[in-house]
């Protein structure tokens, strides 16, 4: 049992002078000076402390969860806002490029208003008159109900929209079969279609060609020109779901109308859309003579209006979401501040024991404190991790087995979310650190 | 060596004031051997804590190596406690789930010696633990423990070895192993403090001070301390059967 035996017999006795030894001389054979360092070298201390974390397997994870779920929640929300704000912006853009949309002001009639666009008073020739404007490059006026729609035995409700040429480009809507229908067609009032994407399905099925075909919209024979490519829907608007005529035989063949429903007028330049505001109320005010003191006749909707407004909503989603991440990422700085007294407590004896062996306090001051920065540094890297596993997944279309949500990583939230827990495990490590160098290390060292 | 001059300390417990030294004066000098006894609340405690510079006296001197210890603040004291004293506790004191090997080079750590590994494998082979050092107090038995905290106690070569009942945790043979171990180191020329309350331990010493009511009640040298190796050899060698031979 014992390995002291075998070199003990050897050992002469006591009362005589100082002998040489048969083993080993328990003293240091030549003095080294000392160098004393400031503290515990920072990589023993991280060894240190990844060691205690690792004994304590269970407790250290449950206690970086709160961490693991702030850092994961700020990144997933943040690349869900910003991919949700991405695809807000896109579907403005699919809208048309620096579109302003003209409708008629609300009347008033006996003092109630009777909502926006229910004043008749915008004219085909109202519209003509704007192309003369510099700040426009392009004007498509628009009327638009619903109707039906019959191919053979098929019968279709769909929106019917009268405009100009002009229309499929200010609103953004390329041709994917055929033709537009031309300028001079408007002219003739011809009964012609172009028609969206989902309505030549239901119509026609997949495989039927449906240019030259004549449909009935109204109980009218149209001739099919063209269809438009499949571009989703926005808003109340569905492209897809939709036929375009001209606009003369929309409103003199087909509805029975005098006056338009709207204007969309395509901006020269983005920069100039303020500008094109400006004098298409101007210019529609003159024409109509409405003295300074009305109100004007029309009002407009400035597409990068919706887009600020847009922009601004995604900015407070992005406060918000900011906030509740902050809010959990202090939740689980407290968890771990728990935890470590409860470290400190258990742990006092230890901490004697360090003490008397010459350990100050600075020495289990950082012992302390790295162990919870330890903490919340891992925990945040498995929140980081975690987070850009599941917003990958989020993000990816359901064909490759994702979910096709609107996701966008950008590494600021990610490095961001990653130093503020490494600060609050510095902040919520600090209080019981400070307690732990503070113990007396008599007491330390008689605690049971 | 170690000087104090009228050391005193008080401690207040609610009104009443417990003197627990009442102005201690003694010497002790490089090499000696000395054991320090005295029934619970004789102050031997409170002494050796003062020794040991865990704590600082109420009022009088002490002098350590040529250093006034008792005016030195906190980390002063560390440092003395890291370079000049080696501690030997009687529950050893170990840290848990932590090697021999780094139980000794933790001094080391705190001072920044360099080339600790090799140094705290010299100090566990000099008290025959060398195939032991990955192995954790829990896998260590009581004496194997003790001597982990003499190798962890002389690594930074101190001055002295404070040991507070060293053998008071362990059966008469381990104990009468440690009290060998101590002896060696002494005749080595290392001066060493051990506080008992058995005789039999304390006649292993050369020279035996007795505390009472805070007060030295005797300071004798012993004529003829008893050699451990030799009261080794009278005890029954038990358990040798289970052993391999």
């Amino acid at each position: 049992m014992s390995t002291l035996e075998p070199t003990l017999p050897s050992m002469p006795k006591p009362s005589m002078p100082k002998p040489s030894m048969p083993q080993p001389t328990l003293l240091p054979q030549a003095k080294i000076p000392h160098r004393r360092s400031a503290g515990t070298n920072l990589t023993e201390a991280f060894r240190i402390a990844f060691m205690g974390l690792f004994s304590n397997k269970m407790r250290s994870f449950l206690t970086m969860l709160g961490i693991i779920i702030g850092v994961f929640s700020v990144i997933v929300m943040l690349a869900f806002g910003q991919g949700a704000a991405q695809a807000t912006q896109d579907a403005i853009k699919k809208l048309g490029t620096n579109v302003l949309t003209v409708i008629p002001n609300s009347v008033m009639r006996g003092g109630v208003s009777q909502g926006l666009g229910s004043q008749q008073s915008l004219k085909l020739e109202d519209a003509e008159s704007l192309k003369k404007l510099s700040s426009v490059r392009a004007v498509a006026p628009e009327v638009r109900q619903s109707g039906t729609v019959k191919y053979a035995n098929a019968n279709e409700r769909t929106t019917i929209m009268g405009s100009t040429a002009d229309y499929f480009e200010v609103r953004n809507l390329p041709i994917d079969k055929g033709r537009i229908f031309t300028t001079a067609e408007v002219k003739r009032r011809s009964k012609v279609a172009v028609i969206g994407d989902s309505v030549r399905d239901e119509l026609f099925g997949p495989d039927v060609d449906s240019i030259g075909k004549t449909i009935k919209v109204n109980g009218q024979d149209f001739k099919v020109v063209g269809t438009t490519r499949k571009r989703g829907g926005m808003m109340f608007r569905n492209p897809d779901d939709q036929i375009t005529i001209p606009i003369t035989t929309a409103m003199q063949r087909v509805f029975g109308l005098q006056y338009i429903a709207s204007i969309s007028v395509q901006a020269a330049s983005e920069g100039k859309m303020r500008e094109a505001e400006e004098e298409v109320i101007r210019h529609i005010d003159q024409r109509h003579r409405v003295p300074s003191y009305e109100e004007s006749h029309v009002r407009v909707f400035n597409q990068q209006d919706i887009q600020e407004s847009a922009a601004a909503q995604s900015g407070v989603l992005t406060v918000l979401l900011t906030g509740i991440a902050t809010v959990s990422l202090l939740v689980g700085g407290i968890g771990i501040m728990n935890i470590m007294l409860v470290s400190v407590t258990e742990r006092t004896r230890e901490i004697g024991i360090r003490k008397a062996i010459g350990a100050k306090r600075s020495d289990i001051l950082y012992q302390f404190l790295i162990e919870s920065v330890a903490l919340s540094l891992v925990g945040g890297l498995l929140g980081v991790l975690l987070a850009i596993g599941t917003a990958l997944w989020l993000g990816a279309p359901p064909d490759k087995g994702g979910m096709g949500l609107p996701m966008v990583l950008t590494p600021e939230p990610i490095v961001m979310s990653f130093v503020f827990s490494a600060l609050v495990g510095i902040f919520f490590g600090i209080y019981p650190a400070l307690k732990a160098s503070r113990l007396d290390p008599i007491v330390a060292l008689r605690y049971e | 060596m170690i000087r104090v001059e009228k050391l005193s300390k008080t401690y207040t417990m609610g009104n009443s004031k417990v003197h627990a030294l009442r102005s201690v004066s003694l010497e002790i000098k490089e090499g000696e051997f000395v054991a320090i006894m005295g029934p619970s609340g004789s102050g031997k405690s409170t002494f050796m804590n003062m020794a040991g510079c865990l704590d600082r006296p109420t009022a009088g001197e002490y002098w350590l190596d040529g250093l006034n210890v008792s005016r030195m603040n906190d980390n002063q004291l560390a440092d003395v406690r890291n370079q000049k004293i080696g501690f030997v506790f009687q529950q050893f004191n170990l840290l848990s789930r932590t090697s021999a090997l780094r139980q000794v080079e933790l001094p080391m750590l705190y001072s920044g010696m360099p080339q600790r590994k090799e140094r705290a494998m010299a100090a566990l082979r000099a008290v025959g633990l060398a195939d032991r050092h990955h192995h954790t107090p829990a896998e260590l038995s009581g004496g194997q423990q003790q001597r982990v905290a003499i190798a962890r106690s002389l690594v930074n070569d101190p001055v002295v070895i404070l040991a507070d009942e060293p053998t008071g945790a362990l059966d008469t043979r381990t104990g009468e192993e440690i009290m060998a171990i101590f002896q060696r180191l002494n005749q080595e020329g290392k001066t060493v403090i051990l506080v008992t309350h058995e005789w039999d331990i304390a006649l292993h010493c050369r020279r035996i001070i007795r505390f009472k009511d805070g007060n030295i009640l005797s300071d004798e040298m012993v004529q003829e301390p008893k050699n451990a190796i030799e009261e080794l050899e009278r005890l029954p060698t038990v358990d040798t059967a289970e052993l391999p031979a």
